[in-house]
């Protein structure tokens, strides 16, 4: 028996370091170990021509067949658009209080909206994706504390106006 | 607590049921769904809900249909009608038949965030306006503002009362006295707080970033913009905007910040048309505009426009009355962040720590008590562990070398070995923080 981990998955993000980056923020955030593995899979069947976008309700689901007993929770990372059949797209969902979810990082690059690169801010965003999902597969709510990171964040803007943390009443109920 | 609003989804298509059940749950609300207008029908018989979210275009019974039945039962419901297709026809039929709103899918998010928002508020002003009559108002969301002294009472009674209002407000004080917290708390108490509460460092923004930061741009404004940009003004709308460090901003966006005050009105960078806001605003200095505006560096007019109600908080050296209870409550907040069990505090320490002056404020004694629990033994805080000047005199240098060592690992560890942010959490600059990495040879594999 090895101790409980959170999993994260990367199907095709490209930047190792970034990625080390952001299971190091995981670790500390939730006190759990965590183990980064690449996820090979063709992810061309969840793409979606008609929206150019990818189905995020499928890889949530694919995501969850990809978790194992071993593993506490499981977190699938991407690097393309997502989108949820009643929505122009997300940045990720998970289940609540389930073993999974998923964020993709796609649309969190300042470039994207024609502002300067700035790899900081990325990898800043990119955590508070990752840690805000799973928070939801550990039960946890959208929370109306204005800097926790388990305020819903609908567009990036919105994203850096949290911090990378749980706020005390997200982890009293964390740990409650 | 307030009770929890509930949401119940009409729709033929399993995935679009699926995708609204799961984004309503992640906030919160107690969702139901529905295939078929009969079975709402049915669940509606047993059930109540505060929202009602119908697809139009349903085999059976149609949206429309649905929706004119509900209304003949109980007219206050919330209907909000969704159609893959608008025309502009059943748009009117809709809301001529009571709808609520009348929406085109697949939605932005952010709109959906808005819509549901605002229906909420409805629902929630009139539960509050049953309560009021017997009710008196009370703080809420402030459970992190801590204190009991006469000041602090008295702050917290400012805050109620402006918190009802929509004026302006200027909060200040000196640095690390709370004027974030007593803005925060000022918005989530009052009507607007189930909007946006945006915050603006102005010291932090370069005049170049400016307009697009506060103003936003269209896709394709720049070359690479593939989306459009919501500038801080978009933001607030319904909410609150947090102007902090308002003294610092340039002659030249002071006038801009006037215009945009007076008018809620601007265009995003690249746009023609103009976009209304109803934001609130409240910012904060530790500076003295009054003197500022006397030697001519801040606009008058301005500061008459943002100073309709000024909030002073005292520093933390005249309301020492508080200390204890703030270690208490920054003790907890540590020991359970660091999953630790609380820690119990030496008498002595938390006598010296009640003579300490404090030109940092509450940061700075909240600094000290984390830094105690990172370096102390986790169970007991003592002198010792506290950076209070003669403490630090009493240990040797060999034992001041360790704690500095396991202190600034601690940190870089916190921001993931980022040396910029470790530096401004240690207060150092980054040469200086380089330094300290060489000295003690520090790596990110060191625990
Ligand atoms: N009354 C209080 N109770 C508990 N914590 C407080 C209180 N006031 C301030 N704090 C804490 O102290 C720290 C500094 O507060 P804040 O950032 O609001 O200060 P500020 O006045 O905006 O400082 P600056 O001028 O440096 O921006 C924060 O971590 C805040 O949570
Ligand atoms: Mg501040
Ligand atoms: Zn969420
Ligand atoms: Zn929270």
């Amino acid at each position: 028996m090895s101790l409980p981990t959170i999993t994260l998955l990367s199907f095709g993000f490209p930047q190792q370091d970034f990625l080390d980056q952001i299971a190091r923020a995981v670790q500390l955030e939730f006190g759990y170990a965590v183990n980064l593995r690449e996820g090979r899979i063709d992810l061309g069947e969840y793409y979606d021509p008609a929206r150019n976008q990818y189905n995020g309700n499928n890889l949530l689901n694919l995501v969850d067949s990809l978790h194992v007993t071993d593993s506490f929770k499981t977190l699938g990372i991407f690097n393309v658009d997502l989108f949820i059949p009643i929505l122009t797209f997300i940045f990720g969902q998970a289940f609540l209080n389930g073993n999974s979810g998923i964020a993709s990082f796609y649309r969190l690059n300042n470039e994207r909206y024609g502002m300067p690169e700035n790899d900081l801010l990325f990898i800043e965003r990119a955590k508070k994706e990752v840690i805000h999902e799973i928070g939801h597969t550990f039960g946890l709510i959208h929370c109306q504390n204005p800097v926790c990171v388990m305020r819903s964040s609908t567009y990036l803007e919105d994203v850096d106006q949290k911090k990378l943390h749980l706020c005390h009443n997200c982890r009293e109920k964390l740990v409650g | 607590m307030a009770k929890k609003i509930s949401i119940l989804i009409v729709d033929d298509e399993e995935s679009v049921r699926d995708s609204l059940y799961n984004w309503f749950i992640e906030d919160g609300y107690r969702v139901e769904t529905a295939e078929n207008a009969r079975k709402a029908l049915t669940l509606l018989e047993s059930d109540q809900f505060d929202i009602i979210l119908a697809d139009i275009k349903m085999p059976g019974m149609d949206g429309l249909e649905m929706l004119r039945r509900i209304k003949s039962i109980k007219p206050v419901s919330i209907i909000i009608i969704m159609t893959a297709f608008a025309t502009v026809d059943t748009a009117v039929k809709a809301l001529k038949d009571g709808a609520y709103d009348y929406v085109t899918k697949p939605f932005d998010p952010d709109d959906l965030t808005h819509l549901i928002r605002n229906a909420t508020k409805q629902i929630s002003l009139e539960d509050e306006n049953e309560t009021l009559k017997k009710k008196v108002i009370t703080l809420e969301n402030v459970e992190d503002l801590i204190g009991e002294s006469d000041a602090m009472k008295n702050l917290l009674r400012e805050v109620e009362s402006v918190a009802q209002t929509n004026s302006s407000v200027i909060i200040s004080g000196e640095s690390g006295t709370g004027k974030e917290l007593v803005a925060r708390a000022i918005h989530t108490n009052s009507p607007r707080k189930f909007f946006p509460f945006v915050s603006v460092h102005c010291g932090a923004l370069t005049e170049s970033l400016l307009e697009s930061e506060l103003f936003g741009h269209e896709k394709g404004a720049f070359t690479g913009a593939m989306y459009n940009r919501k500038g801080r003004f978009e933001m607030a709308d319904s909410g609150s905007i947090f102007l902090d460090e308002i003294a610092t901003i340039s002659t030249k966006m002071q006038v801009e910040l006037l215009r945009v005050l007076e008018s809620k009105t601007f265009m995003r960078v690249g746009g023609n048309k103009e976009i209304y806001s109803d934001f609130r605003v409240i910012c904060a200095t530790n500076k003295d505009l009054k003197s500022m505006v006397e030697q001519g560096t801040f606009r008058e007019d301005l500061f008459y426009r943002l100073n309709v109600v000024n909030i002073h908080i005292p520093p933390l050296r005249d309301r020492i009355a508080d200390i204890p209870l703030l270690v208490d409550y920054f003790i907890k907040k540590y020991c359970l962040s660091m999953n630790k069990p609380p820690a119990a505090i030496d008498p002595t320490a938390l006598k010296r720590l009640q003579e300490f002056n404090y030109p940092g404020n509450i940061r700075e004694l909240e600094n000290m008590i984390e830094r105690a629990i990172v370096v102390g033994d986790g169970k007991r805080i003592s002198l010792k562990d506290l950076p209070l000047e003669k403490s630090i005199v009493n240990s040797s240098t060999e034992s001041l070398d360790d704690f500095e060592r396991a202190f600034i690992l601690q940190i870089l560890h916190k921001y993931s070995w980022n040396i910029s942010r470790t530096a401004k959490a240690l207060k150092v600059d980054r040469v200086t923080l380089y330094n300290k990495i060489k000295k003690y040879d520090l790596k990110p594999t060191d625990q």
